[in-house]
């Protein structure tokens, strides 16, 4: 039992940084500090003032200008570069900084001078450190980059995630990163922008040493007396013009694959950069970096990734505060359900998960498994994972959890039945959550006597994948509930949506007749592949055809069927072999077939002989997309734009070089757009009728 | 503790005449007052799998992690709401060293769980309770999670000795020539293996395996091939039985791995075995003229069992309803080449203490170690010689009812992980005589090296 009121662990791991034993402060700007320690070395800490994390903005860049200047002159052993926020080195640059900017002048010009400050740095009389902890992305890494020698402390993430914002490296990275480690392990970071953690960046030789906080000061020591040498594996054969051209060429094929240079041109900016001046001097290699960023950073593309940013931004803040969420209790391990709880025990939380069906319950966790060995980077923290799974086989889980989120079949009735099960042996304060993907909340609210606690909370499959969460709302729901799902959406990493429950909620009502319109077109005759390549053409990652197998047949009928019974919405009928289909068991990617059949790894089986897409089929797909999203604004489906925005790009992966939905309306004109649903009605029907609030639209 | 005889046979020398203890039977519930009662509240143990050849899917940890969730999300009071816990385990791993202390903050006990772990050979799962029972008894502490693990098919294959010293030697060689002249002098069976298992089950005082000691017990009362066999089969059946007619429901909580595998049910159990297929097995520790064979022997198994004991403080705050209550304990050794007996000398010295008798007993659990022991345990208190010159009785202590024993299996259905079975006995006790609507009985065990253990519980 706890003698004291605060656990020893909690109170004694709190995070120390060290900032150089019995250091002096030198001097003290906005952002930096500069401080002398007893061994006569320089410790220059980022501490970005009313912000969480430290990023690099302009004033933080004049600041260390300054700052280098004073080191320059005060000629200490040597220099520390470091963060003094607990949480991580350095993020990157301020994205703010880069939203809206159009002039590529003005970009060359300000990333010329940055540059400079860099290469300053760089070239300091003196060793230089960089001693990092926690996140060292984008702009941060480009600064580590600069140092002699490079100390991660355990649990240190180093990475280049511009590409994900249309855009390269533009601080150096792009030649000094291939210049320090293997340039091919380089450029597969700059290119797929996934981080590494700590024991890959010593692997790869991003950093010269992996230790404890504690033992930073004698790293440091090590360092700066150069007995820890700077690690050195840049260059070998891609000194070689062939072998770049070589490489070159795979990893643009590579590139392409995961998407189109016209869509995502970055990656092949990128590629272009070290095939042909990989071998040259720093000045040209400095100069062709400076030139292709500001390219990239004033082109459509990385302003509207740009934007996707703030999107997710905006939905994040959504999820911000303490929800009160310690143990969740899922009830039915299918796809959604086991897939929501091992989610969450990958996230930190205590987990139940109950099922009738004891086989697929321990199917579930052999999922989870899987999961968890994916996505947790050490056998304890799969270890501990594993351990807050529980398969709750007899449903006690009900009876401590905090929330409790229904998964089961995808039926009004049975779903009735199961909340009037629990609803008695739950805690008082807890709330019930049903994963519905179209179940209208006021058809279940009355089947539990706490209708302000029951709410919708509906994830997208793959659950790991897709980020977003609709959290569904009706009228009696309390806001404190509705507060506290949103911040447990937060605490698990994904971006909850506030939507008002109405058939297909925000996402499948939008999705619906994409769908739908897919199907009277293979009734018309056009082949699946075809319908799935305009929409994977247009930005879409796959095709409504495809989507449809996946999302399973069985739920897109029960989704359509409510959607006309509950809407007042002109949509195509249901096809008579889709009922049919799901009859006879044929349901999708989960059956093994549907529309398409599936290998063993649930590949679609795709003839490659197809005709062409044209423009018409493609608006056929996007048009009634466009026009559902601005009638749920309309009907205050869903409070804002930003959010409808952010919802479909998170939810249905919504072509996010476009920016959104609406981004991209605009970008068309809504005039054009507006027309072209005109033309389309006047064609096939009033389900391309153009809402009226499409006139209400402001401008931006 | 202070009860415990410190020779084996000194039992006890002056047994009250029969009919003095059959007035004071009823007054059992009062003696020693002024200790607290102490109550078993709930219990949950994994299916016991047998070990199939290499290591199974769990580790010793692992089980009890696999048993404690399940028991613990069914408790209404949070898991650090427990004053300790002690976990028994005999073949304890490298890497989970106190394994009552991982599992504890494996199962999300909370740091500050004191937690330790107990090893008495095949009595480690019973002694962990037994020390929760004394120490509640004594306002100690209020509420503890007591159990056993052992995953026997994790038993290590140990180098030996010789291999070892070898070993060490070559670690430390620095010049070539003495690394050379360390090579030199290796010789293949320095490398051989030796199984942990093996060493296990066999007394380092005697040298006798256990199968061995089961085989002398066997001979000294006569206990014949067919009527070990004959038991054997009887064992099956009933644990079959009990799993067909959910009488396990609830102790038994299903497990599974992280890879997805489901294991619900105790799978040593063989219902369709016979007297023929048992007969034609081969004498497994004394050959060619034993009789003790691998299916009239408890199997090698994994599994975990933890109970909940509580104090009537701890009832009343956390609102528990008791199962039983522990009434007493005793532990007796004697000499390890017929620890098999080890329940005669536990068993009759608890119930003279407790001045009851055979029949006030409604159901034993007898840990099946051996059919051939069980069997012996049996015929010895029925010994007249025995009874008065060993146990200290005027009369033979008498047959006990065969359908008062192993109602449901036992070890040799079962399976035997030895630091959980006196866990299991304890615990299926409690439940069976409930599902009977009785009320004592008393679970008794052997112990290697020569010991045995016994618990006396009334169900509340």
């Amino acid at each position: 039992m706890a003698v004291g009121r605060i656990p020893a662990g909690k109170h004694l791991n709190r995070n120390r940084l060290t900032l150089g034993p019995d250091a002096q402060e030198i001097a003290k700007t906005t952002h930096w500090s500069l401080l002398r320690d007893a061994d006569a070395i320089a410790w220059l800490v980022l501490d970005r003032a009313g912000e969480s994390t430290n990023t690099l903005s302009e004033p933080v860049m004049t600041e260390l200008e300054t700052l280098l200047g004073q080191v320059e002159a005060l000629q200490p052993k040597g220099l520390v570069l470091r963060s003094g926020k607990p949480g991580g080195f350095i993020a990157g640059a301020d994205i703010r900084d880069f939203a809206g900017v159009s002039q590529r002048d003005v970009v060359e010009g300000r990333m010329t001078q940055a540059h400079a400050l860099v290469d300053r740095l760089a070239a300091l009389p003196m060793p230089s450190v960089a001693v990092v902890h926690g996140h060292c992305l984008g702009g941060g890494l480009e600064l580590a980059l600069a140092c002699r020698n490079r100390i991660a402390v355990e649990g240190a993430v180093f990475g280049f995630p511009e590409v994900l914002l249309g855009l390269h490296p533009g601080l150096g990275g792009t030649f000094r990163l291939p210049a320090l480690i293997e340039p091919l392990e380089a450029m597969k970071m700059m290119l797929t922008g996934k981080s590494v953690h700590t024991a890959k960046a010593r692997r790869l030789g991003l950093v010269d040493a992996v230790v404890e906080e504690r033992h930073v000061v004698n790293a440091v020591k090590a360092a700066i007396s150069g007995e820890l040498k700077p690690t050195k594996r840049g260059a070998g054969l891609s000194r070689f013009s062939f072998y770049r051209g070589f490489a070159a060429r795979r990893m643009r094929s590579m590139a392409a694959k995961r998407a189109p240079e016209e869509h995502y041109p970055a990656p092949h900016r990128l590629i272009d950069l070290w095939e042909h001046h990989g071998a040259g001097k720093k000045e040209v290699m400095q100069k062709e970096e400076i030139h292709s960023f500001a390219r990239l950073l004033t082109g459509e593309t990385a302003q509207n990734l740009i934007h996707v940013f703030f999107l997710r931004e905006s939905l994040k803040a959504g999820g911000k505060g303490a929800s009160g969420i310690a143990h969740v209790h899922v009830i039915g391990a299918g796809t959604m359900g086991g897939d929501i709880a091992a989610w969450c025990a990958a996230r930190g939380l205590r987990v139940t998960l109950s099922d009738l069906n004891e086989q697929a319950l321990a199917a579930a966790i052999g999922r989870a498994g899987k999961l968890f060995d994916k996505r947790l980077h050490s056998g304890v923290a799969r270890r501990d994972a594993s351990d807050r799974l529980t398969p709750d086989f007899a449903g006690d889980g009900v009876k401590q959890a905090d929330l409790v989120i229904e998964a089961v079949a995808e039926k009004a009735e049975v779903k009735r039945k199961v909340f009037g099960m629990i609803a008695p042996l739950m805690k008082k304060d807890a709330i019930l959550a049903t994963n519905t993907s179209s179940i209208p909340l006021k058809e279940l609210r009355t089947a539990v006597p706490f209708p302000e606690r029951l709410l919708g909370l509906h994830f997208f499959n793959p659950v790991a994948r897709m980020e977003l969460v609709e959290v569904v709302s009706h009228d009696r729901v309390s806001d404190a509930a509705l507060a506290r799902l949103a911040a447990f959406c937060g605490s698990i990493d994904r971006l909850p949506a506030l939507v008002k429950s109405s058939p297909g909620f925000l996402i499948n009502r939008v999705l619906t007749p994409y769908l739908t319109e897919a199907f009277v077109m293979l009734d018309e005759g056009v082949q699946k592949e075809t319908i799935d390549q305009a929409a994977v053409s247009f930005g879409m990652p796959m095709g409504p055809i495809e989507l449809a197998d996946r999302v399973g047949l069985d739920i897109c009928l029960e989704v359509a069927r409510t959607m006309q019974s509950g809407l007042d919405i002109a949509l195509p009928d249901v096809p008579g072999w889709l009922e049919s289909m799901v009859a006879e068991g044929r349901t999708g990617r989960k059956a093994g077939r549907g529309l398409y059949t599936y290998d063993r790894n649930g590949e679609p089986r795709k003839s490659t002989k197809y005709p062409e897409p044209h423009s018409a089929i493609t608006d056929r797909l996007i048009l009634p997309m466009l026009n559902t999203c601005v009638t749920c604004l309309r009907e205050g489906v869903v409070g804002d734009e930003k959010t409808l925005e952010g919802a479909m790009i998170f939810a249905t992966g919504f072509a996010p070089f476009r920016g959104g939905p609406l981004r991209y309306a605009r970008t068309r004109g809504v005039e054009e757009i507006v027309g072209a649903l005109e033309r389309l009605q006047a064609q096939h029907g009033d389900r391309f009728k153009p809402d009226p609030h499409w006139r209400k639209l402001p401008a931006n | 503790m202070a009860q415990l005889p410190r020779k084996q046979e000194r039992v006890n020398r002056k047994p009250p005449t029969r009919s003095k203890r059959a007035s004071s039977a009823r007054q059992s519930n009062n003696l020693e007052s002024k200790d607290r009662p102490v109550f078993i509240v709930d219990g949950a143990r994994t299916p016991f799998l047998r070990a199939r050849g290499k290591p199974g899917p769990f580790t010793p940890v692992d089980l009890a992690v696999q048993c404690g969730r399940p028991l613990l999300a069914r408790q209404n009071f949070s898991p650090a709401s427990f004053d300790k816990v002690i976990l028994g385990c005999v073949n304890v791993l490298a890497d989970e060293m106190n394994p009552a202390r991982v599992a504890a903050l494996r199962l999300g006990m909370g740091d500050a769980m004191p937690a330790f772990t107990v090893q008495i050979n095949c009595g480690s799962g019973m002694q962990s309770i037994d020390t929760a029972f004394r120490t509640i008894e004594a306002g100690k502490a209020d509420l503890i999670l007591a159990g056993g693990t052992e995953a026997l098919s994790h038993a290590p294959l140990v180098w030996p000795q010789e291999g070892a010293a070898w070993f060490g030697r070559f670690a430390f060689a620095r010049s070539l020539l003495e690394r050379l002249s360390a090579l030199g002098a290796l010789r293949p069976r320095m490398l051989k293996p030796v199984i942990g298992l093996e060493r296990g089950l066999t007394d380092p005082v005697t040298q006798l395996n256990m199968g061995q000691t089961a085989e002398k017990i066997g001979h000294i009362f006569n206990i014949s091939r067919e009527a070990a066999d004959a038991y054997a089969l009887e064992s099956h059946q009933r644990l079959a039985r009990a799993q067909k007619s959910g009488a396990l429901k609830g102790e038994v909580v299903p497990a599974v791995t992280r890879e997805g595998m489901l294991y619900d049910h105790d799978d040593g159990v063989r219902p369709d075995t016979s007297m023929e297929r048992l007969a034609k097995l081969k004498p497994a520790f004394e050959k060619p003229y034993g009789s003790v064979t691998p299916g009239n022997s408890s199997q090698i198994t994994d599994g975990a069992s933890w109970v909940i004991l509580a104090s009537e403080t701890a009832l009343k705050k956390h609102g528990l309803t008791p199962l039983a209550r522990i009434v007493d304990s005793e532990w007796s050794g004697l000499d390890p080449s017929i620890m098999g007996l080890g329940p005669t000398l536990c068993s009759t010295a608890l119930l003279e203490r407790r001045r009851l008798t055979r029949e006030d007993i409604e159901l034993w659990e007898l840990n099946e170690a051996f059919a051939a022991q069980v069997l012996a345990c049996l015929a010895a208190w029925e010994d007249d010689d025995y009874c008065r010159h060993v146990l200290g009785l005027e009369a033979p202590f008498g047959r006990i009812d065969h359908n008062r024993l192993n109602v449901d299996g036992g070890a040799i259905s079962l399976g035997h992980p030895v630091g959980t079975s006196g866990n299991r006995i304890v615990l299926h006790l409690v439940n069976a005589l409930r599902r009977g609507g009785l009320r004592r009985g008393v679970a008794t065990e052997c112990i290697g090296g020569g010991l045995g253990g016994a618990m006396l519980v009334e169900v509340v």
